[in-house]
This record gives structure tokens, sequence and C-alpha cells, in this order.
């Protein structure tokens, strides 16, 4: 079936900045279409200024081409917008065997957003250290080298590591 | 299958495309995306609408990235850099829905960012002054958050969908973007002697440029279901603040409105002088080569 193929070809595309996940690991491969004689692929950004997408859009094309899918469209989807719900199992599993966090899950509210003033140590949701599984972790900054991350360390193993956001 | 060890190394593939040295319009943000305009809503409206809201956040995002490598930590640095980027990121998806409303505006997002003079942008006065110090930075930062998250929660409701979806994203940003903001005014408000009175200096400098925010403007009175009503935001807004500045164990300051011109302000294209040393520095080369292809 084409479009079975298409898609494996597709989801096997790797988040540039997080290798060992792929788009589908990531929830942001939402579709794989055959319309005419193109595939499209439906791609849904994870935050408004992401700068993977062109990578990924890229790689895309790439991939479907070389495995003999042409021509190929990459088109956005915006709505509903991406949530951290959207990782896989086994996209979680891998980023705690990369070291990173994996988020818990996100909140979903119907009324505005309430806001989050405790500050200090206990400040942000508790997660536990991909390394020694302890729950003893300080948040040391609410953003890292990517949007998505924020940057937490292990009080009982004393190693930093990275905490991807539930948003 | 091909093996790439590095992803960018596709971005350098020849091809006969030839990109435009200073946008970032080989990458539409809203690629595949049906912009189409919804039945009996006004076009010009809309697009002039989506203008205000993605030079709020342009004009934003550029003040924050002129902090970058200037921040006392680390920390500050990623997470201004980050919030920067959201904002460019909402900015430019504002700014494509908006040349696709209108094209008459402008052809795309890169077009309406490097090519458009003082008078044309449509962003509040708030945005456009320089911090003097890092107080100003979370102080303004936290006005603009919490505003501009009570307007897209609004918004998320709205009859244009590209609109909704957009703020839909922006939601959860912002909210960030604000919780961080809020903090850090706190610990300044509640910290020493000097960092309270850094804090509260701050605030008298933003306070005149906050009643803009709430006033109507025509263009959002002509898109009924779609714009927020800005004066409906203020409820929101003031109990963020009041909740902050309890915290900081700041007050209000009692400051005059910065006065419009003959009624007109940020949103008629009226703007203060430091919006001009932002376009200089975000449009000069653009407009030095403006054919520069690479």
């Amino acid at each position: 079936m084409v479009t079975a193929t298409a898609w494996a070809v597709a989801a096997g595309t790797p988040d540039p900045e997080l290798p060992m996940l792929t788009v589908a690991d990531l929830g942001i491969l939402r579709d794989v279409e055959q319309e005419g004689n193109a595939v499209v692929v439906t791609i849904t950004p994870t935050y408004s200024g992401c700068p993977a997408l062109p990578e990924i859009a890229a790689d895309l094309r790439h991939r479907l081409g070389t495995a003999g899918f042409a021509p190929v469209e990459v088109r956005t989807r915006l709505a509903p917008a991406w949530t951290s719900d959207w990782i896989t199992a086994d996209g979680r599993r891998k980023l705690e065997q990369a070291g990173i966090a994996p988020p818990g899950p996100a909140t979903r509210r119907t009324g505005p957003v309430p806001l989050t003033l405790l500050t200090g140590p206990t400040s942000g949701p508790t997660v536990t250290c991909p390394q020694c599984g302890s729950r003893l972790t300080t948040r040391t900054a609410q953003f890292g080298a990517t949007a998505c991350k924020a940057l937490y360390r292990c009080e009982n193993c004393h190693e930093p590591f990275e905490y991807v956001k539930e948003i | 299958m091909i093996e790439n060890d590095n992803p960018y190394d596709l971005l350098a593939v020849e091809n006969d495309d030839h990109r435009w040295a200073f946008g970032t319009g080989f990458t539409d943000p809203l690629a595949g995306v049906d912009v189409t305009i919804p039945d009996g809503v006004d076009a010009a409206a809309l697009a002039q609408y989506c203008l205000m809201l993605g030079d709020d956040a342009l004009i934003l995002s550029h003040r924050l990235q002129q902090w970058i490598a200037r921040l006392p930590e680390l920390e500050e640095e990623t997470a201004v850099a980050n919030i920067a980027l959201d904002l460019l990121g909402q900015a430019r998806m504002l700014l494509a829905r908006a040349a696709a409303a209108d094209p008459a505006l402008g052809a795309d997002e890169d077009r309406l960012a490097f090519f458009r003079s003082e008078g044309q942008f449509r962003n509040v006065r708030l945005v456009e002054r320089a911090d003097a110090d890092f107080a100003e930075l979370v102080g303004r930062l936290l006005v603009f958050s919490a505003w501009r998250l009570a307007l897209f929660e609004h918004l998320v409701g709205g009859a244009d969908q590209v609109l909704a979806a957009i703020a839909a994203k922006g939601v959860n940003e912002l909210a960030y973007h604000r919780d961080y903001a809020g903090q850090w005014v706190i610990r300044l408000g509640d910290g020493t002697e000097l960092s309270r009175e850094r804090m509260r200096r701050a605030l008298t400098v933003i306070w005149p440029l906050v009643p803009e925010l709430f006033a109507i403007h025509q263009v959002e009175q002509r898109l009924p279901g779609v714009a927020a009503d800005a004066a409906s935001l203020r409820p929101a807004f003031d109990a963020v603040l009041d909740q902050v500045l309890a915290a900081a164990g700041l007050h209000r300051p009692d400051a005059a409105p910065l006065a419009a011109i003959r009624n007109r302000q940020g949103r008629d294209g009226v703007h203060t002088e430091a919006l001009g040393y932002v376009l200089a520095e975000l449009q000069a080369v653009a407009r030095a080569h403006p054919d520069a292809t690479w």
C-alpha cells in the first residue's frame, strides 16, 4: 500500500534537535496522504518559533524522494495545537534512555491559565532523575537550549539533566 | 536509507531555488494552511488586525534579542532567547496571515517585516522602548505577556480559524513567559532595598504605556466575533498584576498615560522615537541590498 510505505518512510525522520526521536515519536507527523500523483505530508509545529520545522520538512522531502515518492508536498497544520501529550510512550522511553526527563501530562483547562508564582527549589513540576530515579530534583532554569526544555539538577546523584516541559 | 550525520546538510542541497538573503520566506509558516477568509469577515480589517498583533510580537522580540549576551545569568540568556523566539514565531505566522488576507499590504511576511516604514507599523508603543535595566525587562515582559495572554485566550474561540489556531498555539507559550516575568518581578520587589527601588522605578516608566493596551480601536470594531474587545481584557490583566504586585510588595504607579498625538497612537502608526532605532537595525541591511539572494 503506497500510503502505508510512505508513512513508514516519513515516520522514520529524526528530530534534528533530539535525534533519538522521530517525528512520529514526537507527534509532529500528523498525516501522509496521496493526492493525485503527489504525496502530501502534514506536520504540526511544536512551538510557534520552532526553528527545526524547515529542517524536518526538507528531510521529509529528501527521504520520500529517495524512496521513490515524488512529488512531495509538506503542509503545516496549526490546529489542534501540538501538546507534549502527543509524545508517544516509545518517545518517552527513548528520551529517558538519552538522559532527558520526559514530560508529565499537560493540564487541560477550559478557563484562563492560572499564574504560577512559587519561586525557589520547590517550584516547577516534580521530575524524576533519568540517571538515578530519585524525585529529589531541583529546577535550575525554566528554559533550556531549546524552547521545549527546562534544566534540572538531581540532589541525589548531583547530575544535571534536561526536562521536556509539558505544554 | 541515506544516513545523515548532520540534518542541516540537507539545507545546502544544490537546487535552482535562490533564496532571498535576509528573510525566512523560503519556509512559509502557513504552508498548506487554509487561509480563506470566513464569510462575513472584513478581509482588510482582518489583515490590519493580524498586523497589529504581529507587529507587537515582532518589535518586542527584537528588543528582547538585543539583550542576548548582556543578561546577568546564563539561565536568563536561555529564557529571554526562547521567549524572543516564541514571539518571533507568532509574529511570522501573524504577518503571513496578514499578507494572505490582504495582498495589497505586502506580498509576504518578509516584505511586511523588512520594507514597511515606521508609520505603517501597527504595534502598541509599549514594545518600542529599549529597557534601561533588567527590572524594566521583566516589568515590561510581565505587562505585555499578561495582556497578550488574556487577548489570545479570547481569540481562541474566534471566527477566523487561522487566527484561532495561532492563538491556541500562543496561549501556552505566553503562560510560560508571563510566569517567568512575574517570578522575577516578585524576586526583585521582595528582594533588597536596591532591587525594590529598581523594580519600583521600572514600573513608573512602564505604566504610562498600559492604558493604550485597552483602548478599543476601530479595526477591532470592524471584526465582531473575530477580534477581542480590548477594554474587556482589563479585568483579567488587573487580576494578574494585582497578584504579582501584592507578592512583590509593590504598588501600581500613579502615572498619567502617554499622550496620543491628535488622537492617534501606536495602532494608528504614530510611534515613539524608539521604534526608529529598532527598524533601523532590523531593516537597514535588507534595504541596502533588496535583491540579494543566496
